[in-house]
């Protein structure tokens, strides 16, 4: 076991897989030289060469696309969009080719790249780089969409998504890369597609991902001091989305909240409460409840910025006020 | 139409005269002052986080073309724009309230550094998506031509937004239509960590605008009466119709933002960058001719630093923009405001 970073459990998964294939390679914006804009890939390009790790100019469509072409022509690549707020700018390569590639010719080949970016608030840094876009991608049929909540996910989500026969965008989160956790990694954690129960309980189930696990196990902790036991899921995959785990948790709870940083409409929050009401319909005791980002942009004010997503403070205050019901109930 | 002007020649079409470079010297002074309190106040811990990118060594940039610029005129920036929008005439508290996200900002603390805007100055807005403000300028040049009041529309931005496809398509558009646009790329030789040269083999990038049918000049930055003519010329060509594109060649004195300390570079490329200084080059000029006497500089110098200090103060004594104020301004004024999610859960929760 040794301490580590999520940043530095992230490098390594790329060390990893570089040193054992050599067909993965990266491809970016300040990947190589600089080390990548959060420091995840320093060290590569010093280890794996300038053709391994690729600076590029700042053309995002183009790095995308080109990752899909790599990936069609037999490589491995690893594209970085230093932003998820730049999706956007990719949406064709990722939405029309990357995505449908497989599907239009007829399963004839596929588009085995990863898109590693990363999203969400904490640093004021403004309402275009701050956001959480992950359901821009659920909505797209043929995206595999991952977002490591943990240092040991960090490092095991981006080998398996390495490993993944179609594209995967995995969206790391600003405000973990410095946070360390003692990691065993041999010790074995879920499959791929398998979510987390980081903590169980009966009176509550918070199905939650990313960086909103951590708000949520604090909130439980919180919880349990006054007797509330609280389940906490934390799917690590949103494609493929384990709904096995959730529904197993929710008949056997009843209440249940969904937790995530994202603007709360039409997000990935929706989907899950949609499939838990149609899906547990007749175990709920309450309506399932979203606590998400509100549905506003982020602001560079530091008080606006924090009270625009979920706290821990929030989460722990909701969860309490839907538990309290079931004295009624 | 294609030429680099590289000499130090003090003439214009405009007629500046070293009274003008006085002028020049003090809106550029200025811009750098205001940059340096821009980094007292990150170290302060007084700003709304660590991406403040500045302009200082692009002076002559902001000040040559935005100083040329006149009412009804509209521009966007890039994320290193504080030093245009001072030039445009910026009131330098409210930028820095701005920059500190307080309400007293131009865009309330919502926006900060590299959103600022100023509908009244015609800053339609400053932006943190590299390339993302260029294309503006043409929706906003189609409006000046409609208008017929001889309005132009200038975008700024830096080297790296050269290899982003938005620029050609705008390029194109503008030159297609006759558009009054100007194209403004200031090169400080850095896109983050990456120089020009890693960026891009075609390293005449005015040429690129000539491949479209736009004018096109690349200028050395050192002079800023060279960066004026350039501009007066572009300018008045793109007043009639003719779209302009212009490069102006500087250097990135500093990191990128404030937490970079540029290890991608060497110290020598750092002095040899710094030495082509438009400030301390138009002092001397300035000082070389007897326009002014070293005390009537620093007496400037001294006045200017007593107002970029209070900046500082205004904004560390702005407020903090008030909570409710956080679902305002997602739409019109007349339109509901999005519905809190503390307001949406006591909803469903008091329904039993
Ligand atoms: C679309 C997009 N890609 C990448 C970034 C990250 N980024 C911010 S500034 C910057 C460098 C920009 O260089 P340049 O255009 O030369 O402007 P400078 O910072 O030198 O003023 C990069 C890569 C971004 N903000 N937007
Ligand atoms: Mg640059």
């Amino acid at each position: 076991m040794s301490e580590i970073t999520y940043r530095d459990a992230l490098k390594k998964a790329l060390f990893d897989a570089m040193s054992e294939d050599d067909d993965v390679f990266i491809i970016g914006e300040e990947v190589g030289r600089y080390g990548g804009a959060y420091g995840v890939t320093k060290g590569l390009y010093e280890e794996f060469g300038a053709a391994r790790v690729l600076d590029t100019p700042i053309s995002e469509p183009a790095i995308v696309g080109a990752a899909v072409g790599a990936a069609m022509a037999g490589l491995r690549p690893v594209a970085e969009l230093m932003y998820v707020d730049f999706i956007g700018m990719t949406m064709d390569q990722l939405g029309n080719q990357a995505a449908k590639i497989r599907y239009m010719f007829g399963g004839q080949i596929g588009v085995p790249m990863v898109l590693r970016t990363q999203g969400g608030t904490g640093r004021s840094a403004g309402a275009q780089h701050s956001q959480s876009l992950e359901a821009y991608v659920m909505h797209t049929p043929g995206l595999r969409l991952a977002m490591p909540a943990t240092v040991a996910d960090a490092y095991h989500l981006l080998r398996d998504a390495m490993r993944q026969p179609d594209p995967v965008v995995f969206i790391e989160h600003k405000g973990l890369y410095t946070m360390k956790e003692d990691v065993d990694f041999s010790a074995s954690v879920p499959p791929w597609g398998k979510a987390a129960v980081r903590r169980e309980g009966d009176d509550l189930v918070i199905v939650t991902y990313s960086r909103q696990v951590h708000h949520a196990m604090a909130a439980a902790a919180e919880l349990a001091k006054k007797g509330i036991e609280t389940t906490v899921i934390d799917l690590r995959t949103l494609n493929p989305l384990d709904m096995d785990t959730v529904r197993d948790h929710v008949e056997r709870v009843g209440r249940v909240m969904v937790v995530a940083e994202e603007v709360m409409t039409a997000g990935v929050a929706a989907e899950l409460s949609a499939r838990i009401h149609e899906e547990c319909f007749d175990f709920l005791h309450e309506p399932v409840i979203r606590v998400a980002g509100e549905d506003i942009p982020i602001s560079v004010s530091v008080e606006l910025e924090r009270n625009s997503v979920p706290t821990t403070e929030f989460v722990r205050e909701v969860a309490e006020r839907l538990v309290a019901d079931r004295v009624h109930s | 139409m294609a030429k680099s002007s590289t000499k130090n020649t003090a003439t214009g079409p405009i007629g500046t005269s070293n009274t003008g470079l006085i002028d020049l010297y003090r809106d550029m002074r200025r811009i750098r002052t205001f940059e340096e309190r821009v980094g007292e106040l990150f170290v302060r811990g007084a700003s709304a986080g660590s991406m403040l990118h500045l302009s200082i060594g692009e002076e002559s940039a902001a000040v040559g073309v935005a100083g040329l610029m006149r009412e009804g005129d509209t521009f966007t920036t890039h994320h290193r724009g504080h030093g245009i929008f001072l030039a445009r005439g910026a009131d330098p508290k409210r930028m820095m309230a701005e920059i500190a996200g307080r309400e007293e900002g131009y865009c309330h603390g919502k926006g900060g550094s590299m959103h600022i805007a100023d509908m009244g100055l015609g800053h339609l807005g400053a932006n943190a998506i590299v390339g993302g403000g260029i294309p503006a300028v043409v929706g906003a040049g189609l409006a000046s031509k409609r208008d017929g009041e001889g309005a132009i529309s200038v975008a700024f931005f830096g080297d790296g937004a050269m290899q982003q496809g938005i620029l050609y398509e705008s390029m194109n558009m503008a030159a297609l239509w006759d558009l009054p646009v100007l194209f403004v790329c200031i090169n400080n030789q850095y896109g983050m960590g990456t120089r020009i040269e890693q960026a891009t083999k075609g390293r005449h990038l005015h040429e690129r605008a000539l491949a479209f049918g736009l004018a096109g000049e690349t200028v050395d930055g050192r002079d800023v009466r060279d960066v004026q003519e350039v501009a007066a010329r572009l300018i008045d060509g793109a007043r009639a119709g003719q779209p302009g594109f212009m490069a102006v060649d500087c250097y990135r004195f500093f990191g990128h933002a404030r937490m970079d300390k540029s290890p991608y570079r060497t110290e020598e490329d750092e002095t040899e960058g710094r030495a082509k200084d438009p400030v301390s080059f138009a002092r001397d000029a300035i000082l070389d001719t007897e326009e002014a006497a070293e005390s009537d500089l620093k007496a400037m110098d001294d006045e200017i630093e007593k107002e970029m200090d209070a900046t500082i103060d205004f904004a560390v004594q702005g407020s903090e923009p008030p909570l409710a104020s956080m679902f305002r301004d997602v739409y019109g004024p007349d339109e509901p405001e999005p519905e809190p999610v503390r307001t949406r859960i006591d909803r469903i929760l008091a329904r039993d």
